[in-house]
Formats: structure tokens, sequence, C-alpha cells
């Protein structure tokens, strides 16, 4: 009983993503027969671009996994009922943190990488941290701090990387890092033909399913989500609201800040200034299409991850435009906003079916009573 | 007499339930009619399908003695029918006139003039006492509601409904109301009063019809029918209205407040200088029109509102300042006056809602990892043991759970703790006559156990009924502390409206 309640309302979440999904594509292909290209052979390029072999394959994942982290930390301060607009800034801090340990650590390999990803995360949750605390103390609202705090996050390191990172030819980006100080690994280069895919796919899986065990399985995300979605309840129960605001922001940043560092020390091996990491704000829409949960996140940063990396492929083969794929991506959020409809939708197909499902019982019950007569 | 609204054999079915099975009702010109029911009887079902938000699977309406169909709210207006909703349906910052003459402003230029004095003249003759001028935050919720008869009254309405009107209003507010009622149909309209309360029934309607799950049970005479017959009827047993309780075995002092100043959201002082205690063994009934600091003083004592000044000491530990978790901790219950806001998580299981203030400890998580369970197991015995019920059992949302339930959720979550000091704020508002009295003997029994109940209510014969001592609130200050039995309605009635009796003998 029990488990077919929960599996029905997951389905339903499942349902209205790939509504969304479904409809996105559809937008699409209106689109592309709009300028005179054939969507078929427009979506088979996009599809093919992501997906044709194992080095594009590769490149797919490497691109999912930032999407994957910053939609995780978009989705974790959701819960707590808070908008995190802020992970690039977070992004950013991150994966500076992570590039000045690949610049200047050099420790046996696993040691290194644990000193990386410490680096990454701290990184991150300061970044995340200062706007939880100045929402819990002043009751600043974090839409406004966190996109503050992007800013600063850019231009801090368009006067530091040119000041103390700077690269042999470039003023504009930072010296590259060694591959053996990256998240590269000779064996999954090799295993994916060259590709960027890199270490980093490994920390987002675990982050997923650690972040799943910290909102199911703890008093920690049991207080969160009482936070999130009554916030005046878990005052009167005694959860100290203003303390989980802080962890909530912290926890968000530090995942940002992984993404940070699956960004570039991974995808990338330096960090470019004037550049605001547009996969901040696309983690807003992997966070709403997964449906702010954590397996919800895992799949639809893939198939973002498809769209991004595919896009450039099917340019260069039609004469569809890459923004195409960025067209798709924001009708899905826009139907995937709208969610409302689809469950309902949903909810009257299912219940149709199961009253059909009952009255059939019932009535074969009748007979079967009758004949007994 | 003539029928003015008759509704025949009225069947209304939604997925899963019949709302309205076979139903009759026969309003007769010029009466107030009351329509009595619990909470989910289907007594709201009916109204909307008079009122053109639902249409019925079957039977006929008559209006006026002619077949009609009623598709939407309009074609209901049309027919001279009208409803006060439950909830108001006003613009905050306009005035009265302009919310009155909203939806029906004529023509191209505002002629607010001679609709205000259309109004004034309304107000006049039923009484309604209103300026037509005001805006409408700034005037009382009992004016806002007559605003809402005066919006009727400007349409030409002459079947009036009125929802549940007295949920929001204080004691002189109802008074008030039941006068206008009368004032109407002296004036020759027709009213329709739901609601589930007897005594306002008995006050004021001439006939009632009474309803039960979905069914119709008896058309009675208020005038020649006891208020118990009707209460057994409404709820298909007999009623007990005195609540069964032997005299208080008192014990030690439990809560004890000192000088206690708390501000209100206005940043004036909304409890003065307040020195009361609370013993093992008794209930002490807070008596006092809503907003005289009976908020302030609950949410200072629970610890959501800091103290100015004096103590609160809770079984001898100071807690002037203590955490809300450490209070829950030594022991405060809390059935809390508004349970939409504060009482539950709306979107998530009723599982997840019972354990919301013990989920950190043993035996419900160990080492931070919630025990599931455990979890399950204690929502079950909850909810059995304070018959909750919802359609999935404790995986339901709070939000889908009726009323009535999820106020026995909370009042189960808090009692099942155990606590030393229950606060009991309004704990049967909006409640059928059935929970009330379940809820009522649940209290009780807590002081039985040898525990101390705060309780707070707006309804005197709540407080009379349930209370040993009762303590009277008026502007913040305690008027005085008076044993149930040594008083009467008329002297704590004086004494909320602030005059003191025994000072007046001395």
């Amino acid at each position: 009983m029990k488990h077919v309640k929960i599996r029905e309302k997951q389905s339903n979440a499942f349902l209205v993503a790939v509504s969304a999904v479904v409809l996105g594509l559809v937008a699409g292909a209106i689109l592309m027969a709009s300028i005179g290209s054939n969507p078929f052979t427009g979506f088979w390029f996009l599809f093919r671009g992501g997906l044709m072999n194992i080095e594009r394959v590769g490149n797919t994942m490497a691109t999912a996994t930032t999407l994957m982290l910053v939609g995780l930390s978009v989705a974790f301060a959701f819960k707590t009922g808070l908008f995190n607009i802020g992970a690039s800034g977070q992004m950013l801090i991150g994966g500076l943190c992570a590039t000045l340990v690949a610049h200047y650590v050099f420790l046996p390999r696993p040691l290194y990488l644990i000193v990386l990803i410490l680096a990454a995360l701290l990184g991150g949750a300061l970044w995340g941290v200062i706007p939880g605390f100045l929402k819990a103390k002043f009751n600043v609202h974090e839409v406004v701090a966190t996109i503050m705090m992007n800013w600063i996050a850019y231009w801090s390191i368009y006067y530091f990387i040119p000041a103390y990172l700077k690269g042999p030819s470039l003023e504009t980006e930072s010296a590259s890092i060694a591959v053996t100080q990256s998240l590269r690994t000779p064996w999954l280069t090799k295993l994916f033909n060259g590709s960027y895919m890199n270490l980093g796919f490994f920390i987002a899986i675990i982050s997923v399913i650690v972040i799943k065990l910290i909102l199911d399985k703890t008093t920690l995300g049991f207080s969160l989500k009482a936070v999130g979605s009554n916030r005046h309840c878990a005052e009167y129960a005694g959860i100290k609201v203003n303390r989980n605001v802080v962890i909530s922001m912290m926890i968000a940043g530090g995942l940002a800040g992984l993404a940070g560092l699956s960004f570039y020390t991974g995808y990338s091996r330096n960090m470019q200034i004037g550049v605001m990491p547009a996969q901040g704000f696309d983690g807003i829409a992997v966070a709403l299409l997964g449906a702010s949960s954590p397996l919800g996140v895992l799949f639809s940063s893939l198939f973002f991850g498809i769209l991004q990396s595919g896009k450039g492929f099917m340019n260069a083969m039609t004469s569809v435009p890459p923004e195409i794929a960025d067209t798709i991506i924001a009708v899905i959020i826009y139907f995937t906003a709208t969610s409302v409809l689809f469950k309902r939708f949903w909810d009257a197909v299912l219940k149709r079916q199961g009253d059909k499902a009952k009255k059939k019982e019932e009535s074969a019950q009748a007979e079967v009573k009758k004949e007994g007569e | 007499m003539s029928h003015v609204i008759e509704m025949l054999n009225i069947r209304k079915e939604f997925p899963g339930i019949v709302a309205n099975d076979d139903i009759t009702l026969q309003v007769e010109q010029g009466e107030i009619h009351a329509i009595l029911g619990e909470n989910g009887a289907g007594k709201s079902t009916l109204m909307s399908i008079l009122f053109g938000l639902y249409h019925a699977d079957r039977g006929q309406i008559k209006v006026k003695g002619k077949e009609v169909h009623i598709h939407d709210p309009n074609d209901a207006n049309d027919l001279g029918i009208g409803m006060v909703h439950q909830h108001f349906q006003l613009v905050h910052n306009f005035t009265v006139t302009e919310n009155i003459i909203l939806g029906k402003e004529g023509g191209f230029l505002l002629d607010r003039r001679s609709a205000s004095k259309k109004i004034k003249a309304l107000s006049e003759k039923y009484g309604l006492n209103i300026d037509p001028d005001m805006v409408i935050e700034d005037i009382t919720v009992g004016m806002q509601q007559r605003v809402e008869i005066l919006k009727m009254l400007y349409r030409d309405a002459d079947i009036l409904i009125f929802d549940e009107p007295t949920a929001v209003l204080t004691p002189q507010e109802i008074d008030d109301l039941m006068e206008i009622m009368r004032n109407l149909v002296s004036e020759g309209k027709s009213v329709i009063l739901i609601t589930h309360k007897l005594n306002e029934i008995k006050a004021v309607a001439d006939r009632c019809t009474i309803i039960r799950r979905g069914k119709f049970i008896g058309v009675v005479d208020v005038k020649t029918t006891s208020a118990s017959k009707m209460a057994s009827m409404m709820v298909g047993r007999p009623v007990n209205f005195k609540v069964e309780k032997k005299l208080a075995q008192v014990g030690r002092v439990i809560l004890d407040l000192h000088d206690l100043n708390v501000m209100s959201n206005k940043k004036v002082l909304g409890v003065k200088d307040l020195s009361l205690s609370v013993k093992a063994g008794e209930i002490v009934g807070i008596a006092g029109v809503d907003g005289n600091g009976q908020t302030e003083l609950v949410e200072a004592i629970t610890g959501l509102r800091p103290v100015e000044s004096g103590t609160i000491t809770l079984d001898g530990n100071d807690i002037t300042h203590a955490d809300i978790r450490r209070r829950n901790e030594i022991g405060i219950g809390h059935i809390p006056e508004d349970r939409q806001k504060r009482g539950l998580v709306m979107a998530s299981s009723l599982f997840n809602n019972v354990a919301i203030k013990e989920y950190y400890h043993s035996p419900f998580s160990k080492n931070g990892i919630l025990d599931a369970d455990y979890l399950r197991e204690y929502a079950q015995k909850v909810t059995d043991q304070f018959d909750v019920r919802s359609g999935e059992g404790i995986f339901s949302l709070a939000g889908k759970l009726s009323g009535g339930n999820q106020q026995k959720l909370i009042v189960g979550r808090e009692m099942v703790a155990d606590p030393e000091l229950l606060i009991a704020v309004q704990p049967t508002r909006g409640l059928d006559v059935g929970a009330i009295e379940y809820i009522h003997s649940q209290l009780v029994a807590h002081r039985d156990k040898g525990h101390a109940v705060l309780l707070v209510s707006f309804e005197l014969d709540e407080i009379f009924n349930l209370s040993d001592r009762i303590a009277v609130m008026n502007s913040g200050e305690l008027i005085d502390v008076v044993k149930t039995s040594e008083t009467n309605e008329e002297e704590v009635g004086l004494m909320m409206a602030g005059v003191k009796q025994k000072d007046g003998e001395q």
C-alpha cells in the first residue's frame, strides 16, 4: 500500500517532466520548420552531437557533471524555501580555491584530491553562507544577496587572476594547471577516447546520493524541509529557523563550489576572467525539471548535457542555429514552471483509469455474486 | 405560505463520495432557515449548487415557484440570491462604497455620490450602522461582514445565504448580527443560515433543516425543538453538552507568571504586569474578547515572542528567556490558535507532522538518522488513539485532512507527548459538536492525570464548561481570577468589558 502510493507520486512527477520535455522538443521542431530546416535532421544531429561516439558521450557526461552539481545546489536550497540564484558566484570562488590548490599544492594523488575537493567545497560554502547569514540576521532577501555575491566573485576574479595566476600568453585567463593536477585521469581519458570526461562525474554522483540521504533519512533533512514548507510551524515546534537557513545556504554553496571544481579543474584547466558561468543559471532549470529531487536532478542534468554538447554539432551539420537548443531548454522550463496544468491532466487520466479498473472489479464481483446465487 | 426557494431531491456525487444524497430544502418567504450539519455533512455543497458553483447530478431547483437552472453565480444574483462568504471578498484599500459598487459601476463616469447615498439609506433601513466613506482596512471584522451584507442588498438580493457567519466575530458582534438578520426578515427578505452552532440557531432561526453525511434527516421547528434533540439528529447519537468532570485535585504550581510585560506587533504593551499561576490538576480558562492580549500572552509563555520584563517559571525552572525547544522539553504542549499557520506542515505527511517536535531525539532518531519504522508506528498510535481519519492513513498529507481531523491530529500530537502544561488556544474553533465533545473530554482527562491546562477561548460556554478557575483579560491586563463555581456569565462578561466587580463592592 505504502509503496504503491509513493511510486504513484514519483511517476506523477516523472510524467510532468516528460510532458514538459516532449512539448519543449515539439516547440523546437516548430521553430526549425519555421526557419526552413527539417526538424528531423535537426534533432538527429543534435542528439548525434551529444551521443554518437564514446568521445562525445564523455563530453556530454562532463558537461552534465557541472549542471548536476549546480542543479543539486539549487534544488537543495529550494527544499528549505530558499532561492539560490548565486550558484555562479559560488562556482567561481570554489573554482578559484581549487585552481589555487592545483597550482601550489603537491601531494600524493589520493591525498591531493581530498585537499582539492575540500578547497572547492569550502570556497563555495563561504560564498553561500554569507547570504544565508544576512538572511538569518538581517532578513536580507537571499535573491538580492546572492546576485550581489555573484558580482563580487566576478570582479574579484577579474583582478585576482591577472595579478596572481596570470597565464604565459593571455592576460584574460589563468595559467593552465598540469593535467596531473586536474580531475582528468588517464584511464578515464583513454576509456572515453580523449574526451573531457573526468573524476568530477563521480563526485557529482556521490553528491546526489549524499544529498538524497540527508534529505530522506536524517534529522537535519527533516528540519530543513520543515523550515522550507512552513517556517511558522517549524518555529512553533522548536526548530531554529535561522540556523537552518544558514546551514542550507552553506551546503548549497558547497555543492556549487564542487560544480566550479568540476568545471575549472576538470572540464577546462584554467579560469577566464570576465565570464559569469552560465551553468549557475542553467542549474535552476535543471532543478526545476528535476522537481527539486536529487534523482530528478541526475536525469535532467544528463538530458540538458546532451542538448548543450550536441548543439554545436547540429549547427555544423545543418543550417539550424545553436540557439535552438537554448530555446528548447527555455520552453521546457516554461512548461515545467506551469507544471500544475500537467499534474491536473495526469491526475485526471490516472484517476479515470483507476475508476474504470474499480468499476470492472465491482461488476466482476457482482457477477460472481449473481452466479453464486 | 409560499416557498421562496425549493431544492428538491438534490443529488451530487464527487469521485468516491456522495456529497448530497436526495436532499430537499424548502425555505419559506420571510423566515430565517438554518441548515445544520457537521463539517463535511454536505451543507456547503448544497449551497454551492444553489449559488451556481456546482451543478446537481439530479433534482430540481425552484425559486419563487418557478423551476430554474442556475449555471453560475451571475444567474444566482439575477434571481435575487446573494451569499456572504466565510472569507470576505473585499478590496482592502477601497472605501465601503467603492467595494459595494465594484462590478456594478454602471456607465462611464463613476457616480460615487448617489451610490453612497443609496448605501447610507440601506444601512439605516436595516440597522447596519456603516459609514459608506470608510476604508475597509480601517474597520472591524464585524463591520466588514456588514459591508458584505450591504453588497447583496445593493444588488437587490432578497434571499441571503450566510455561510458560517459567526466564525470570525466576537460575542457582541454575534449579537449585532443576529439583530441584523431579524431586521432583514422583518423587511421581507429571507435568510438561509449555514452553521453548526446550535445556540445561534436557537437564538435566531425559525426552522432548521438537518443533514448528516450527505443525507436529509429532517426539518424541525426551532422554537419547539430542544437543542439536544437537534444535536442528536445532527450527530446521529445523543450528545452531552455539559462536560462531565470531577472536582479538581489541585497540586503544586506548574506555571507561574510574575509581572509579565509583553510587546504586541504594534509596538505597544500587549500584556501589562500580568501575574498568574496554574497548578497541577486544574484547568485555568482565560476569558476575553479576541485581541485583548491573549495571543501575546500565549506566545510569551511558549517562547514565540520575547518578554519585555517579568518572569515565567515552569515547574520550578526559569524559562523567561529559554528557547522553544527547551520549553517543550521541560513540558509545554501547545495547541496553537492558527492550525494552518502554526500547527501543521500542510505539504507534509501525517507521520512527519506527528514527529515535528520530537524527531531529533531517541527513539525517533539515533545519531541524526531518523528511525522511519518508529516514526510510522508512533504516528499510527496517535492517529488511532485520536481517531484521525484520512484517505491514505499516516501517509496522507496534512493539508488533505478536514479541519476537524487536522485539529484532532494536533491535539493528539500534543497530548500523547503528555506535557506538564498544556496550553490550548481555541481548541475547538470551527469544529462540530461530536469533535468538540471529544476534545473537551480529552482536556479534562489531561487535567485528571495531574497536569496543568491553560485554556484560551473566545467562547464563554467553553470557558465555563471546562475551567476550574477563570482569568479575565481586558486590554492586556488581568482583570481578575475567579472560581468558576463562584461566578456567572454576566459577571465575567462585565469583567471582559474591563469592569472590576470586587472593587465596586469594597
